[in-house]
């Protein structure tokens, strides 16, 4: 069973709308459903994860039942269902990558962050997970941050510092 | 008619209308020959192709291109074409396949069947008889749920389920607003409502009786009896509910009806879908009418002690030895 | 060197604007098939050059097109598949990072030969730097009339989208990829009917690879004949192959097909041979779905021929001693790699990927992916690799799509060449963990010999 996470109310800003209704132009007449998986990156990009609340004012947008909602969002692995740190790092674990040290930089995120995956550093601020292959196999080991999947190639432990440390100062200056 | 189209099923063939699944014409024949279904449900549209116990071998896909079909296909998705010629239980390949698919499906099953409800009228007791070996092979823990309630009449044993994808199909299409979806994908799926909401509307009963092993159980009769210590009547009363039309069996211990359920057809299939109040609120003799005692398959372990007349294999009756040892069973057949 | 037809300009600095590429030469087969071919005419060509699916499935692209239904007052879709996820594979990755036009032109021009009037390009959803990259391209085009309404005053009309996934590898099959097109789940769809009929929103549809639908500029520019000289045999034109693992220089390549396994790995102008001075074990020749071959087979048939890269070739000897081309995801392994290992690793992912709507794939993949970790982890027994076995055959050919053949596969192939390696993990638990099972004699030079017979 899924934990669900209480959350407020959620009212989507009058930007969002108009970026979903830019979106549902795309398809045909009563096809609005197709925005589904676009909505929800929006959604996510905005909130920094996907709750219940959000899920359930998307379906009302698309004139569709939350379950289908649901059922979507439980089905793909990019929608985080509990909330996650600021930056999630997302390495590849698949078997190209871990030919050329993937499990390696797993291993020394872990330390460096001092979580396991899919929890939250005390800041708030980093997360860590292993994903499947994210197709970047030949340049591997390979992580991505959300929303823009910013993509980070030939890993080595000194560009995993460097790149943690590079977030800890950016989010000191904003 | 010209226009029906001709199929043979390990050897026996049949005229059907053109459009008819291989599994259809082989219920139309009847008997052993009719694969088992786990996920189809004629009633529900677009089930079907899931749980993959229906496979069956074709043989020749048609009079005009009479190649046969590289890969075993599921029999309930699959068109006849005319010519067609289709192996059943007369292929090993297909017994295998098809034990295979039991297998699989047993290895996160739990093996409850005492304790559940559904044991005697489970279609997965039922295969697994069949087809299922003596032993697990699968040696790892088993995928565990926490058993939950899906409104105040049905539970949900997610452990049990295998995905048949049936119950969704019937809020999709029976009932007027579905709440409950299958969640997460793989071997995490599950049927579920996510967030705690209730599945309530007229109909919602329905899925379970359309649901093929002990998921989706009728809380109003839970740990109430074994289904073959029940009898079951067939009864009618004059629904008010627009779309029920109040058919239904009785499922009486003693003079008690401890539960309603939808008249099931040969196949197990649901005839015609009945309304909450009929199931769930009427459990008196006198809010019915009652028909006649429930037509049960005299290979169900419902009928043994009830309606099919005990008949004494022929030898019993040539062996003095044997009618001895069979002394109590013969004079109940008397007795009836 | 090999011709290049996709990844000509691939260095040309500003490919990736329409200016530069329109310098190159882009855009000449959206000019010359809206105004000097008929629709029928771009899909004979297609069917001249020989062009078979990039995706992985190699089916012939003219003779899909030609399968598509065109009733009257239908729409008809062409959606491109964007989806690459198989392990090992990143060529359409490296496409539509620098050259987008490409796949845009390929996009108008295929639209235009099945009469499509809105299209679209589902990419999967982590490559969101690449989804921002192909909406500024056609931004650029649409404002430049390459697409839009009336193109080139021809009267043809055409919107292109691009529609981001959500993290699914299943969504690379085709009927998958639809539903998730429709904001459903990916289940693959049960067929027939197949999209060619009813696809999107139950309409025509086909759906291609994004490295086939960039490759029918080439053959419109130059002509189907043209194009099918290019390789060997049935396996026309030039291949993108995506090349990983321990190589010296891992990268995306375009070859033309035919040419020695042997010179792909170990020439200057491709891989530059195994990383580190190592050799090599084994190599999976088409993304993780296929079968993994030890050394001496991935260089030479069973027969001691060698082995080519090109459809016919890689599948030489079947299943007992060949594999595929796949999507071309070429993966080498080093000497000190293990192959249980990689084994599970892929198995967990196929576990991970598995929609779950069949019963065989949604239960099976998880099977095999505990046993096999049993077995890396030094917990296994002989009857485990049997058990194995038989597991991965219920699965084949049992289930709805492909994925599950693709899960059984590489674990059925895996028993079959590194039995020996398997069962070292089962004898020696304690050094299986510490240490790798080598080289072994995975390298041997192949001798002439008879056939294998298939294992069953």
């Amino acid at each position: 069973m899924l934990k669900v996470e209480e959350t407020q109310p959620v009212e989507f800003s009058s930007a969002l709308l108009a970026k979903f209704d830019e979106i549902v132009k795309r398809y045909p007449e009563g096809k609005q459903k197709s925005a589904l998986l676009p909505l929800l990156h929006l959604v996510q990009a905005e909130y920094g994860w996907t709750s219940v609340p959000a899920m359930d004012k998307v379906a009302e947008f698309l004139k569709i039942q939350p379950i289908e909602v649901y059922e979507v969002a439980s089905f793909y692995t990019m929608y985080f269902l509990q909330p996650k740190g600021k930056y999630v790092l997302e390495v590849c674990r698949t078997g190209p990558c871990c030919l050329v040290g993937a499990e390696k930089i797993m291993n020394h995120i872990e330390q460096k962050l001092g979580v396991k995956e899919g929890e939250v550093t005390a800041d708030g601020l980093f997360s860590w997970r292993g994903v499947e292959c994210l197709a970047a196999c030949g340049f591997g080991p390979v992580l991505q941050i959300g929303p823009e999947y910013t993509f980070y190639e030939n890993l080595t432990e000194q560009s995993v510092d460097q790149l943690i440390d590079d977030l800890k100062n950016k989010d000191l200056r904003q | 008619m010209s226009d029906l189209v001709k199929v043979t099923i390990d050897g026996i063939t049949v005229e059907v209308e053109p459009g008819t699944t291989i599994l259809n014409a082989a219920r139309q024949i009847g008997g052993d020959i009719v694969p088992p279904a786990m996920c189809y449900y004629s009633k529900l549209k677009g089930s079907g192709g899931k749980c993959r116990t229906c496979i069956v071998k074709v043989s020749k896909g048609s009079e005009k291109d009479p190649r046969p079909m590289p890969k075993l296909v599921a029999s309930c998705r699959t068109t006849v074409m005319d010519g067609m010629e289709v192996l059943n239980i007369t292929s090993p390949e297909v017994l295998e396949a098809r034990a295979g698919v039991v297998e699989i499906l047993l290895i996160n099953h739990p093996l409850d069947c005492p304790v559940c409800d559904q044991a005697g009228e489970c279609d997965l007791q039922n295969l697994g008889y069949e087809h299922g070996l003596q032993k697990t092979r699968y040696e790892f823990e088993r995928r565990t749920f926490d058993r939950i309630d899906i409104g105040d009449k049905i539970q949900l044993h997610m452990n049990r389920c295998i995905l048949c994808y049936r119950c969704v199909f019937t809020a999709d299409q029976i009932t007027d607003k579905r709440v409950h979806g299958i969640l997460n994908r793989g071997d995490h799926s599950e049927i579920s409502t996510y967030i705690q909401a209730a599945v309530d509307n007229d109909f919602s009963g329905n899925v379970i009786d359309v649901c093929p092993v002990g998921a989706l159980t009728d809380k109003t009769f839970r740990f109430k009896n074994r289904v073959w210590f029940t009898k079951p009547v067939d009864a009618h009363r004059n629904c008010s509910h627009e779309k029920c039309n109040g058919k239904v069996t009785l499922w009486y211990k003693g003079d008690d009806v401890l539960r309603v359920t939808a008249r099931k057809d040969q196949f197990g299939e649901v005839e015609e879908f009945i309304c909450n109040e009929c199931r769930f609120d009427r459990k008196k003799t006198s809010d019915w009418t009652l028909e006649h005692p429930t037509h049960i398959s005299d290979t169900s372990v419902i009928s043994s002690n009830h309606y099919e007349t005990f008949k004494p294999l022929p030898v019993i009756k040539e062996n003095l030895a044997l009618q001895e040892a069979n002394q109590r069973e013969l004079e109940k057949t008397f007795k009836i | 060197m090999g011709r290049k037809l996709l990844l000509e300009h691939i260095n040309v600095p500003g490919i990736n604007t329409l200016a530069v590429y329109r310098e190159k030469g882009g855009y000449r087969a959206v000019e010359k098939a809206l105004k000097t071919l008929t629709p029928d005419d771009v899909v004979e060509e297609v069917k001249k050059s020989g062009l078979r699916g990039r995706g992985g499935a190699g089916f012939p692209t003219g003779m899909k097109w030609s399968f598509l239904a065109k009733p009257e007052g239908v729409p008809r879709y062409l959606v491109c598949n964007g989806d690459e996820s198989e392990p090992g594979t990143f060529k359409d990755r490296y496409l539509m990072t620098h050259i987008p036009h490409a796949l845009i032109e390929g996009m108008i021009v295929s639209s235009y030969a099945l009469g499509a009037n809105t299209s679209y390009i589902y990419v999967r959803g982590e490559m969101m730097p690449q989804i921002r990259i192909l909406e500024r391209a056609i931004e650029e085009a649409k404002a430049a009339g390459w697409l839009g309404k009336n193109i080139l005053g021809t009267g043809y009309d055409l919107e292109l989208y691009v529609q981001p996934g959500g993290g699914a590898y299943i969504c690379g099959e085709e009927t998958a990829l639809l539903e998730s097109l429709e904001g459903k789940r990916g289940n693959p769809r049960i067929k027939p009917p197949f999209p060619a009929i009813a696809g999107l929103y139950g309409c025509p549809t086909v759906v291609n690879n994004v490295e086939s639908i960039a490759a029918v500029v080439p053959i419109v520019n130059d002509g189907g004949d043209e194009y099918a000289k290019i390789g060997i045999g049935r396996s026309t034109g030039t291949k993108l192959i995506s090349a990983s693992g321990n190589l010296v220089k891992p990268g995306v390549y375009e070859i033309e097909l035919g040419i020695p396994v042997e010179e792909f790995i170990y020439s200057d102008e491709y891989c530059g041979g195994i990383a580190n001075g190592k050799r090599l074990k084994a190599t999976v020749a088409g993304g993780s779905s296929v079968p993994i071959l030890p050394a001496n087979l991935t260089l030479k048939y069973a027969n001691g021929e060698p082995r080519l890269m090109s459809y016919e070739s890689l599948s030489e000897g079947g299943f007992a001693t060949g594999t595929m081309l796949g999507s071309g995801g070429f993966i080498a392994f080093d000497e000190d790699q293990c192959i249980v290992r990689n084994t599970w690793n892929f198995s967990r992912f196929y576990h991970h990927e598995s929609c779950g709507q069949c019963s065989p794939c949604r239960e099976g993949t998880g099977w095999m992916e505990k046993i096999l970790h049993k077995i890396e982890h030094g917990h296994g027994t002989m009857e485990d690799i049997d058990l194995l076995w038989d597991v991965q055959r219920k699965i084949e050919g049992n289930t709805i799509c492909p994925l599950g053949d693709a899960a059984a596969w590489p674990v059925a192939s895996a028993i079959r060449h590194f039995r020996d390696e398997f069962e070292w993990h089962v004898k020696e638990p304690m050094k299986s963990q510490s240490t790798n099972y080598g080289l072994a004699n995975y390298a041997n030079p192949i001798e002439k010999k008879p056939e294998e017979v298939k294992e069953s």
